[in-house]
Parts: C-alpha cells; sequence; structure tokens
C-alpha cells in the first residue's frame, strides 16, 4: 500500500460518496468507470462480480466499495476505500441530525415534515421493491415464492430470518 | 463514576443492561418535558450489526424498521420515515446514512460510529471472505437460486413493510394520494427521486402543516398565549 494509492482510493471513493445524491447505487457507473477504466484496479468482469456479491451479501449494498478497494490495495485498501466512502457523508449527517435534534420540543414545523414526508416514503419503498423485483430474474418460482413470503410476513409475527431461509432453501429444492 | 442512575431509561425489550455505566457519562441533551429516548452505544452497535447480518439478498431498510421501530421502539413510524427520506435526500448511502442519523438521536457522536461499526464491521470482513468463495462458486446453478431465494425474501420484506407502515401513516384520503402519487411518479414512470420530492414534498408538508394548525384552532380559542 503506497501512499499514492492510499490518497487516490480516499479521492476516488470519498469524492464520489458525496454526489452520491440518491443512494449508493447512483454511483455504481462511476465507480466502475474509475475503478475499471481510469485505474485498472479490477476488470470490468471482476466489477460485475463486485456488485452480484455486495448485493446478495449481508449488510449495505454500498460495500462494494470494501471489495474494489479490496483488489486495489488488500486489507488496507478495503478499509480505506470504505472509510472514504461512509466517514464524510456520515459527518453531514450528524451534523444535520444534531440541529434536528435540538429543536426537539414540539417545534410545528418538524411535525409537519414529519407527517408529510412519512406518506411519500411508504410510496418510494414500494416503488423500490417493485424496480428490484424486476431487476431479479422473474421466474415464475421465484414470483410465487415473493408473493407467498409476503403474504406469510403481513399475517404472521413469524421471524423474517425463517422466512428467508426458507427461501433460499426452496430456491435450492427447485432448482434441482 | 456515579451509579447508574434511572435517567438513562433504555428499552424495555432490553433485560440484560450492561452493567458498565461508561457511556452515561456522555453529556445528555438538554432536559425537555418529553425526555428524548436515549441507548448505549453497546445497544446501538448490537443492534445494526443484526440488522446488517439478518438482511443477505436485501431488505436492509425492512431489517432498520423491523429492529428500530418494531423492536427497539426506538423511533416510531413517522419519525423512522421521515428520517429515511432525509437520508436519501442527502448525499451517501441512503443505509449508512440512515444509522448514523439514528445513531445520533439516541447517543450523539458515540451512537453514530456506533451505529456505523454494527452496520458496517462485520459484513466488511463477511464480503472479502465471501469474495474467495464466489470465485469458486459463481456458476452453480444451486448458488444462483439460493441467491434467487434470498432476493424474493428480501422483496416480500421490503412489500410487508410497505403494509405495515401503511397501516400507521395511510389514515385518510390525503395521505393516501400522496401515498399513490408517490409510487406512480418513482416506481412507474420512474421520475428520479429529486423530481418526485420537488412534487410530493411541498404537497405532503404543506397538508401536514396546515392539518396541525386546524387541529391547534380546534382547541380553546381562548388559550392564546
Amino acid at each position: 500500500m503506497t501512499l499514492t494509492l492510499a490518497l487516490q482510493l480516499c479521492s476516488v471513493f470519498g469524492i464520489t460518496s458525496l454526489l452520491a445524491f440518491g443512494g449508493g447505487n447512483a454511483v455504481i457507473p462511476q465507480f466502475e468507470q474509475q475503478t475499471v477504466s481510469v485505474h485498472h484496479w479490477l476488470t470490468a468482469q471482476q466489477f460485475t462480480d463486485s456488485f452480484a456479491i455486495a448485493q446478495a451479501a449481508p449488510g449495505p449494498s454500498t460495500l462494494i466499495v470494501s471489495l474494489l478497494g479490496y483488489r486495489a490495495g488488500g486489507v488496507w485498501g478495503a478499509l480505506i476505500a470504505t472509510a472514504a466512502m461512509v466517514v464524510p457523508t456520515g459527518l453531514i449527517v450528524y451534523g444535520l441530525a444534531k440541529v434536528w435534534d435540538r429543536g426537539h420540543g414540539d417545534k410545528p414545523f418538524r411535525h409537519a415534515l414529519q407527517d408529510g414526508l412519512a406518506p411519500i416514503t411508504v410510496g418510494l419503498i414500494l416503488a423500490g421493491g417493485m424496480v428490484v423485483a424486476r431487476q431479479a430474474e422473474s421466474h415464475w418460482v421465484q414470483l410465487a415464492m415473493t408473493v407467498v413470503a409476503t403474504v406469510v410476513l403481513c399475517a404472521t409475527k413469524i421471524n423474517p430470518l425463517i422466512v428467508a431461509v426458507c427461501c433460499g432453501f426452496a430456491g435450492y429444492v427447485f432448482s434441482a | 463514576m456515579t451509579p447508574n442512575s434511572s435517567t438513562n431509561d433504555v428499552a424495555e425489550t432490553e433485560p440484560n443492561n450492561p452493567v458498565s455505566d461508561e457511556t452515561s457519562g456522555a453529556a445528555p441533551a438538554a432536559p425537555d418535558e418529553a425526555s428524548p429516548i436515549r441507548a448505549t452505544a453497546w445497544e446501538i452497535v448490537r443492534t445494526f450489526n443484526e440488522i446488517s447480518l439478518s438482511s443477505f439478498g436485501g431488505g436492509l431498510s425492512a431489517w432498520s424498521r423491523e429492529m428500530v421501530v418494531a423492536r427497539r421502539k426506538w423511533m416510531n413510524d413517522a419519525e423512522f420515515l421521515s428520517a429515511m427520506t432525509i437520508c436519501r435526500i442527502l448525499p451517501g448511502a441512503n443505509q449508512v446514512n440512515l444509522a448514523v442519523f439514528v445513531g445520533t438521536k439516541l447517543n450523539g457522536l458515540r451512537g453514530a460510529g456506533a451505529a456505523l461499526a454494527g452496520l458496517i464491521a462485520m459484513p466488511t470482513l463477511l464480503l472479502v471472505g465471501i469474495a474467495a468463495l464466489y470465485a469458486a462458486f459463481q456458476h452453480s446453478h444451486a448458488v444462483q437460486h439460493v441467491l434467487g431465494g434470498f432476493a424474493a425474501a428480501a422483496v416480500a420484506m421490503t412489500l410487508q413493510m410497505v403494509w405495515k407502515t401503511g397501516r400507521t401513516t395511510l389514515t385518510s384520503i390525503v395521505p393516501i394520494l400522496l401515498f399513490a402519487l408517490t409510487f406512480v411518479l418513482n416506481g412507474i414512470l420512474r421520475w428520479p427521486l429529486w423530481w418526485t420530492l420537488a412534487v410530493t414534498a411541498p404537497l405532503g408538508i404543506g397538508w401536514a402543516w396546515r392539518r396541525a394548525h386546524r387541529k391547534a384552532q380546534a382547541r380553546p380559542p381562548g388559550a392564546a398565549s
């Protein structure tokens, strides 16, 4: 891990994170351009694989940056890339949350903001779910699993982990 | 070291309070009539670690709500949902931002760091390990189908979140219309987030503002202060 590489990792991931309006997935094309075409830290195929792994693995999918950093500079590369991705934006959120929290009493505008944004967020969540469902291979088995799992989750108080494991198992059984 | 005073009232769902008192050393926020909910850094780390590790295949925001609102009762739905949208508007990864926001609310800078560490430390380690395995198994159909199953469960969790939060927030005609409009603009017409919010956010906030004023006026009119 040279100093130059460390600085490159900081600038690629730090600057990109600050431009990531609309969430981590919005800057995936920017990451691809920087890590594959500009810096040649990994091949296009490795990038695609990294994306798939980060999507499926537990945790935020934005942790694709850990994999990209790992390809560029091993464990230290992974740590630096991850820190560069989350620390600057984390500080911004921290500052805003502090201000938000300070006006704690019954600030009418804060309540209006909360109550007004809540139904909009529910709409955005449903839209996001649709987009993910469309991306997944729309095999009928998967569609049926989604419907059954949704009904089970809404109608019972079952731990969602059990549902996820059952779906993974069902996927395995139906693949045979 | 003062003994554990009862001011730092943690969620009832946690029977095993850590004995160590070090986290309550952080200066509490200015006293309020409705004392804000606080949590120790250790509880925050554990909760976000659990959220993160539970979310294979996706469904991270649904898991965040499940833990933060349903199980720990650190926030109510309106508070959590508005925090989600604020975190989407800010730059950076939404889920990371949300963790920092919740952590800050619960325990200031320590809480923010704890939430961040809980959310990303274990997955980062796991990822590097999984990356090595993936190279060996990526062409296996069985693995692809298991992952497909996880993805289906993640979509189901997201839909369940819509169901659960919808029942608490879509309680009259205006919020239902706001929800439907947002979904059509962002999910069907595929408008970008900013355009969608530029249309819906003023409508939503304006509606909530006017409703609060009507409620205030409906109360005893002589109570002018």
